[in-house]
C-alpha cells in the first residue's frame, strides 16, 4: 500500500465519512471537507511532476493475483496529467459547489458522496495500469455519474437524462471490456504496459480488429462521440458543478484518456486512424453545428464539449500517422499529439469556467433560456468578464489559449493532406475542410453565448429574480480558470516542458528519441502560415454568419424530427420494450395446453435430432424371449382399455377403463413373477380409482358436460411423436445393451450377507434402504399436503 | 394333461369375465354392474390361483387373499354410497 494507492483511495474512504460529517457538523457545509481533500491530492500530485520527467512510478498491491489481476498504480506523463485536472478541477468545483449549492435545501450528504466516489474512480481509471482495475473503476465513474445526473431526482428530465446516460456508458464500458479481454487472450496479461511492449507482435492476431472496434466503442460512448454523444446534452439536467466537472473537465475525457493511453497498442493499424480521426473530426462539425441552434446555456455547453472533444480525438487519431513516419526528422505527426493534449488542458480550463459563468447566471437569474437573457453586462460586470475570456478562448482567438491549440489543431489538419497511406491522398483533403467548417460554427455559438446572455436588451421582466453580480466565492473558482486561461495563452511554454511533453511521450513511447524537437513545436506560433490565414477565414465569415443568424435560422427547423439521433434512441427504446412485450405475450399465453406442447415439442425434436445425427437407431432379435399367450392376451386388454380412456364419451366410463388398466398391469406383474409388485398395484390402483371417483362426483354442475374429448390434430401429432420416439429409443437402448446386469450379486448375497428371502424387500431396506426412507419422506409430505389443504381451506370458510 | 386342464380352465374364466364385463358395459343399474365386478374380482383370484399352480410357485397366495379383501370392501363401498349417498359418514355432533 502506498502513497499512490492510499491517494486513489482517500476520496472513497472519505466518501464514507461524509453522511456523518453532514449529520454532525451542521454549521460547516460539508463541500469544506471535499474541498480540503481534493487540495490536498492536487498538491501532492503536484509534487510528482518533476519525477516523471525522468522516470515512471509504478507501485503494486495484490489484489488477484491468481487471476493476473493486481491493482497495480502507474504514473507517466499521462495519467499525471490527468490526475491534475481531476484533482485541480475538483478542488474548484468543490469551493464552488460550497456557494452554488443551499445547506439548507439540498441533500448535501448525497451529493458529496457521489462527488467523492467519482473522483476516486476517475483517479483509478487514468492510473490503473491493470486493464481489469482501469473497467471496474471506468464503471464506477459511469455509477456515479447517474447518480449525480439524477441529483435532483424528482424532475423526470434528471432521471431520463441520468437512465439514458447509464444505458450508453454502460453499454461502451461492457463493450471495451470485450476488447480487454480479447487483449489478455492475445499476449496473456491484463497490464498495459507489458501489452504496449507486445504490441508489434500481435497485430496480425486475427482478434486485433475487434480487440481494437471493442475498445473504441468504449471510448467513444464515454466520451460522447458520434453517434455516441445523445447522452451528453440529456445528462445537463445535473447540477452545474456536476456539468462543470464531469461533463466537461474529467468524465468525457476518460474516453480521450483510454484513446491515449492504448494508441501505442492499436495506432499502427489504419483502421484505428481512420475510425479515430475520422469519428472526431465529423463529431466536431456535426455537434459544433447543432450547437447553434440550442436555446439553453448548458445546452450550448454540452453540444460544445462534444464538439471539442471530437477536435482532441481527431488530433489523437491523427498522432497515430506518427508511427509510421517516425523515421522522418521533421515529425509533423507528432505536433498532433501535442496539439492534442494542449488542447485537453485548454477546454478543461475554458469550458469549467464557462459552466460555471452558465451557472452563476442561473442562479442569479433564475433561467438558462438565451431568449429571456441579455443586457446583464452591467449588471454582472466580473462575470462577463470571465465569459468573455472563455468564449473567446473556446473560438480560437488571440490572445488566449484557445488560439493556440485551434492553430496547432488546424496545422494537423493541413500536414493531414500530405499524409500518403492509408488512402489519405484521395479523401485528406476532407479533414482540413470540414475542421474549418466545424471551427466556423465553434465561433459562431461561441459569440451568441457570450453576446445573447450579455448584451442587448436587458429584460426583467422575464426573470424570475431580480439579478446582481455573484458572490465572490463563487466567482473564485471562474476567475481562478479564467486567470489560467490567459496565463495559458501568454506563457504555453510553462506547461509544454513540464507535463505535455511527458504525456507525448506517454502517447507515443516509440518515438521518445526525437524530444527536442518536440519542444520547439510548442514555442513555435509566430509566422504567416495557412493555419493563420484559416483562422482569419474563421473569424471573419464566422463574424458573418452570426450577424446574419436570423436570417438562415430556419434551416434547423427544416431538419426533420424522425432523422435526430434522439428520436432513433427513444423509438428504439420504445421499440425493445414493446417488442420483447409482445414475444412474451405471445408464447407465454398462459394456458398449461400449451406449454405442454412446447415441452413435448421440444422433447421430440431433441431426441429425434440427436438418434438421427449419431445414427443411433437399431433393432435386434436376437436374445429376446418368447412371446407366449397369456402375454398377448392381456396386452390386447389393456390396448383396448387405453383406447377406451381416450374415446369414452363419459368421465366414468374413462375412470373405470383406467381401473381396468391398473388391474391389468397387476396381471403382468403375475406373469413376470413379481409377487410384491402384484400387491403393492392392487392395493394403489383400488385407491387411487376411488379418489378419482371422489374428484368425478364433485365436479360441479355447471361443466358437468358429458362429451368426447375433442380431437385436435397438433395434439394427435404430438402425442404420436412422443409414443414414437419413447417406443424408438427404448428398442435402441435393448438392442445395444453394452455390459451385463448386476442382479447377480443380489442373488448371491441376499440370504448371505443380509439375511433374508425376499430380495426384492432386502434390496428395498438393505442394500438400497435410502431411496426407501426418502420415499417414506415422500409419501409423508403429501399426507402432510393433503391434510393441509383441506384444513386451512376449511378453517378459512369458517372465519368467513 | 394337467397343464391343459389348467389352461382350460383359465379359458373358461376369461369367458366368464367377457360375459360380466358385457354385464358392466351394458347393464341398465348400478347395482347390476357393481355385482358383475364382483362376479369379474372372484373369478380374477381363481385365475391367480390357476396360474400360480401354473408357474409352480406359492409367492401369489397373498396375492388371492388381498384381492379377496379388495373385493369384499369395495362392494361394501359400493352398496352403502348406493344406499346413503356417502361412504364415510361424519359425526352428527361433529
Amino acid at each position: 500500500m502506498s502513497l499512490l494507492h492510499i491517494a486513489i483511495f482517500a476520496p472513497l474512504l472519505l466518501a464514507i465519512f461524509i453522511p456523518f460529517l453532514f449529520k454532525r457538523l451542521r454549521l460547516i457545509h460539508t463541500g469544506w471537507f471535499v474541498f480540503g481533500l481534493s487540495i490536498i491530492l492536487f498538491i501532492y500530485f503536484l509534487q510528482l511532476l518533476p519525477d516523471i520527467r525522468d522516470y515512471e512510478i509504478q507501485e503494486t498491491i495484490d489484489w488477484i493475483p491468481s487471476l493476473g489481476i493486481n491493482f497495480t498504480v502507474y504514473v507517466d506523463g499521462l495519467s499525471l496529467l490527468f490526475t491534475l485536472l481531476i484533482t485541480g478541477i475538483g478542488s474548484l468545483v468543490a469551493l464552488y459547489s460550497i456557494y452554488y449549492l443551499s445547506k439548507e435545501k439540498e441533500d448535501l450528504g448525497s451529493f458529496y458522496v457521489y462527488l467523492l466516489m467519482f473522483m476516486g474512480a476517475m483517479l483509478g481509471v487514468v492510473l490503473s495500469d491493470n486493464l481489469i482495475v482501469l473497467y471496474t473503476f471506468w464503471e464506477l465513474t459511469s455509477f456515479s455519474s447517474f447518480l449525480l445526473i439524477g441529483y435532483w431526482y424528482h424532475k423526470e428530465r434528471s432521471r431520463y437524462g441520468a437512465q439514458k446516460s447509464m444505458l450508453i456508458t454502460v453499454f461502451g464500458g461492457l463493450a471495451m471490456l470485450g476488447g480487454f479481454l480479447l487483449l489478455y487472450l492475445m499476449t496473456g496479461s491484463f497490464s498495459i504496459r507489458d501489452i504496449v511492449s507486445m504490441a508489434s507482435e500481435i497485430t496480425a492476431d486475427p482478434f486485433f480488429t475487434p480487440a481494437l472496434v471493442l475498445v473504441l466503442l468504449g471510448a467513444f460512448t464515454k466520451s460522447a462521440q458520434f453517434p455516441f454523444h445523445i447522452w451528453l446534452p440529456d445528462a445537463m439536467e445535473a447540477p452545474t458543478p456536476v456539468s462543470a466537472y464531469l461533463h466537461s473537465a474529467t468524465m468525457v475525457k476518460a474516453g480521450i484518456y483510454l484513446v491515449a493511453r492504448l494508441s501505442p497498442i492499436f495506432a499502427v493499424q489504419g483502421t484505428w486512424f481512420w475510425l479515430v480521426a475520422g469519428f472526431g473530426i465529423f463529431t466536431l462539425a456535426w455537434a459544433s453545428f447543432n450547437a447553434v441552434k440550442q436555446t439553453d446555456l448548458k445546452a450550448i455547453l454540452a453540444y460544445s464539449t462534444v464538439s471539442q472533444l471530437g477536435l482532441i480525438m481527431s488530433l489523437l487519431g491523427v498522432g497515430a500517422a506518427a508511427l509510421h513516419y517516425s523515421f522522418l526528422d521533421d515529425n509533423l505527426y507528432m505536433a498532433a499529439t501535442f496539439a492534442a493534449v494542449f488542447h485537453l488542458i485548454n477546454h478543461a480550463t475554458f469550458k469549467g469556467s464557462l459552466f460555471m459563468v452558465v451557472g452563476i447566471v442561473d442562479h442569479e437569474t433564475g433561467t438558462r433560456d438565451i431568449r429571456k437573457l441579455g443586457g446583464l453586462m452591467q449588471i454582472m460586470p466580473i462575470t462577463f468578464t470571465i465569459a468573455l475570456i472563455g468564449t473567446f478562448s473556446m473560438a480560437g482567438l488571440p490572445p488566449f489559449n484557445g488560439f493556440l491549440s485551434k492553430e496547432m489543431f488546424l496545422a494537423a489538419m493541413v500536414n493531414v493532406m500530405s499524409l500518403d497511406i492509408f488512402n489519405m491522398d484521395t479523401w485528406g483533403v476532407l479533414f482540413p475542410v470540414i475542421a474549418w467548417i466545424g471551427s466556423v460554427f465553434t465561433f459562431v455559438y461561441s459569440m451568441l453565448l457570450l453576446f445573447k446572455t450579455f448584451t442587448g436588451d436587458f429584460k426583467p421582466e422575464k426573470l424570475e429574480k431580480k439579478p446582481h453580480e455573484a458572490p465572490f466565492g463563487m466567482l473564485l473558482p471562474p476567475i481562478i480558470l479564467g486567470a489560467l486561461v490567459v496565463v495559458f495563452g501568454f506563457f504555453p511554454n510553462i506547461l509544454s516542458a513540464s507535463i505535455i511533453e511527458p504525456a507525448a511521450k506517454a502517447i507515443a513511447p516509440a518515438l521518445i528519441d526525437a524530444g527536442q524537437e518536440y519542444n520547439s513545436h510548442i514555442s513555435f506560433w509566430h509566422g504567416f502560415t495557412p493555419e493563420l490565414y484559416m483562422t482569419i477565414g474563421i473569424i471573419i465569415f464566422g463574424a458573418f454568419l452570426y450577424v446574419s443568424l436570423p436570417k438562415w435560422e430556419k434551416i434547423y427547423r427544416r431538419f426533420p424530427e424522425k432523422l435526430s439521433l434522439n428520436y432513433f434512441y427513444d423509438q428504439s427504446l420504445i421499440r425493445a420494450e414493446s417488442g420483447s412485450r409482445g414475444l412474451t405475450n405471445s408464447y407465454m399465453n398462459g394456458s398449461i395446453r400449451t406449454y405442454m406442447i412446447y415441452i413435448l415439442i421440444s422433447f421430440v425434436g431433441i431426441l429425434a435430432f440427436s438418434i438421427i445425427r449419431k445414427d443411433a437407431f437399431s433393432f435386434t432379435t436376437e436374445g429376446l424371449a418368447p412371446i407366449g399367450l397369456y402375454e398377448v392376451v392381456l396386452g390386447i386388454i389393456i390396448f383396448g382399455a387405453s383406447i377406451t380412456i381416450l374415446v369414452a364419451k363419459s368421465r366414468l366410463t374413462s375412470i373405470i377403463a383406467l381401473g381396468a388398466v391398473g388391474y391389468t398391469v397387476a396381471l403382468f406383474f403375475v406373469l413376470f413373477r413379481a409377487p410384491d409388485l402384484v400387491l403393492t398395484q392392487l392395493v394403489i390402483e383400488t385407491i387411487s380409482v376411488a379418489l378419482f371417483l371422489l374428484a368425478f362426483y364433485h365436479l360441479p354442475k355447471i361443466n358437468r358436460k358429458e362429451e368426447r374429448i375433442g380431437f385436435k390434430l397438433t395434439n394427435a401429432l404430438v402425442a404420436a411423436g412422443v409414443g414414437v420416439i419413447v417406443t424408438i429409443i427404448a428398442f435402441s437402448a435393448l438392442s445395444n445393451r453394452l455390459f451385463e446386469s448386476i442382479s447377480q450379486y443380489y442373488v448371491e448375497n441376499t440370504a448371505e450377507k443380509a439375511g433374508g428371502f425376499n430380495m426384492v424387500n432386502v434390496i428395498l431396506v438393505d442394500f438400497r434402504g435410502f431411496d426407501t426412507m426418502f420415499e417414506i419422506a415422500v409419501l409423508g409430505i403429501a399426507a402432510l399436503g393433503i391434510y393441509g389443504m383441506i384444513k386451512l381451506r376449511l378453517s378459512r370458510r369458517e372465519d368467513q | 394333461m394337467i397343464e391343459m386342464m389348467l389352461t382350460t380352465a383359465l379359458v373358461l374364466f376369461a369367458l366368464a369375465i367377457a360375459i360380466a364385463l358385457y354385464r358392466i358395459i351394458s347393464g341398465p343399474s348400478i347395482p347390476d354392474r357393481v355385482v358383475a365386478m364382483d362376479m369379474i374380482v372372484v373369478n380374477l383370484i381363481s385365475g391367480i390361483a390357476v396360474v400360480s399352480v401354473l408357474l409352480k410357485t406359492k409367492a401369489f397366495l397373498e396375492v388371492i387373499l388381498i384381492l379377496g379383501i379388495l373385493a369384499f370392501i369395495s362392494t361394501i363401498a359400493l352398496s352403502k354410497f348406493i344406499e346413503r349417498g356417502v361412504i364415510i359418514e361424519r359425526k352428527r355432533d361433529g
